[in-house]
């Protein structure tokens, strides 16, 4: 079998996979990374979006070996050095950003990737942005409060919603 | 989905090899091979991914085109085409969704031709060049109905040049849940008159509505297409909308194109 090789939250890591394995499988069958969620397997939910090289990608459309060599960043790598919640993990508990969580992990990486290419953006933005992210339980509401307190902006004109 | 061999090459022409194998297919981005791929209604014996060939990644301006290599994600359109032409990075912005534009690449859109995809409109409406690994083709001769393209077996689009308008825009009519275009319009302004193409509407995929093109090269404001009306027959027709609806739309967004037009 092909052998694949990547970094996954800055950790060299390889083993073996089919052509048809799934980027998601490697992650969660493989390495055992199992925060990375399969919602739907058809590219619509985002529920098993990370980051390969620096930009989101939905994980259950992209192929193992096609991540050869790549950055690969998923929820796992979120919290602080010290297992502390990151800042966005921290804000999703704080504005109740979550119910049952199926969504989170790919909610939690979207919202990385828009705050790198967009510290601050309006509230209009963090809803167009997260599009190709399906959540069955929040309403979005909390979810889009919750990024934009990450973002280190004041919240408190939303708040009363 | 059924397993197959992957390759990844690094250059277009080691690409152009591995294709020869029997039943080998190339891989873009694959937001639309791999859902296909999982519901078996594609069985290649390998995939040859084109992802890792960074010469295929590219946008630049030259001679009054723009060039985007056939590699280069939606994403990377978005940002790098703003300046210059900025109908078509507003168009690469509103594919899918960011994670899907960043891994979708123009020449994977162009070579599925899907009949509701964004890219094959401006591709048509601007006339644009599809160079491949042997050749070039015009837009015109390239789109050949719904999932058809003048490609040859294992051809690779290497780069597309779209020679950059007076004024452009496009108009998507989105279906909520997919993010195609339920309906899309791509006007574009030349000196030499304008072009109108049509995406999402028709069973045969993108086409030119040419009475409009006449009409708006004469007098380029949505006043012009007023007395025009678009034939309903041969439209698609399904649960988002019957044929008489999508024609509508035709009519309705090459208005708002050409008055939005920048
Ligand atoms: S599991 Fe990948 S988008 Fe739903
Ligand atoms: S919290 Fe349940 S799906 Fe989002």
């Amino acid at each position: 079998m092909p052998k694949v090789s990547m970094t996954v939250n800055g950790k060299p890591v390889s083993g073996e996979v089919e052509g048809r394995t799934l980027l998601v499988q490697f992650l969660r069958e493989t390495l055992g990374l199992t925060g990375t969620h399969v919602g739907c397997d058809t590219s619509q939910c985002g529920a098993c979006t990370v980051h390969v090289g620096g930009k989101s990608v939905k994980s259950c459309t992209t192929f193992a070996l096609d991540c050869d060599g790549a950055e690969v960043a998923t929820i796992e790598g979120m919290a602080n050095a010290d297992g502390s919640l990151g800042t966005i993990q921290q804000a999703f508990q704080d504005h109740h950003g979550l119910q049952c969580g199926f969504c989170t992990p790919g909610m939690v990486m979207s919202a990385a990737a828009l705050l790198k290419e967009n510290p601050k953006p309006t509230e209009a933005e963090v809803r167009h942005y997260l599009e190709g992210n399906i959540c069955r339980c929040t309403g979005y509401h909390n979810i889009v409060k919750a990024i934009l307190a990450a973002s280190g902006q004041d919240i408190s004109a939303i708040a009363a919603e | 989905m059924y397993n197959f061999d992957f390759e990844r090459p690094s250059t277009v022409d080691e690409a152009v090899k591995a294709l020869q194998a029997e039943d080998a297919q190339a891989l873009g981005g694959g937001q639309t091979l791999i859902p296909t791929l999982k519901q078996r209604l594609a069985a290649p014996a390998k995939l040859v991914s084109l992802a890792g060939i960074a010469a295929m990644r590219f946008v630049k301006t030259e001679g009054g085109k723009l060039c985007v290599g056939g590699g280069t994600p939606h994403a990377v359109v978005a940002d790098e085409a703003a300046k210059s032409f900025p109908a078509l990075a507003k168009l690469a912005a509103n594919i899918g969704d960011p994670a899907v534009r960043n891994k979708g690449t123009v020449g994977g859109s162009l070579a599925n031709n899907d009949p509701s995809a964004c890219y094959p409109s401006a591709a048509l409406a601007c006339g644009a060049t599809i160079v491949t690994n042997s050749r070039e083709i015009t837009a015109d001769d390239f789109f050949q109905g719904m999932f058809e393209t003048a490609l040859e077996e294992g051809e690779i689009i290497t780069e597309v040049r779209f020679p950059i308008p007076q004024a452009a825009n496009y108009q998507k009519f989105e279906q909520p849940a997919s993010r195609f275009a339920l309906t899309g319009i791509f006007v574009a302004k030349y000196p030499d008159g304008v072009r109108v193409a049509v995406t999402g509407a028709s069973g045969d995929g993108v086409f030119r509505w040419t009475e409009a093109e006449k009409a708006l090269s004469a007098n380029f404001s949505a006043d012009a297409i007023a007395g025009l009306s678009v034939d309903p027959d041969g439209m698609i027709e399904d649960l988002h909308g019957s044929a008489a609806y999508r024609a509508h739309l035709v009519k309705v967004l090459t208005g708002r194109a050409v008055t939005a037009a920048r």
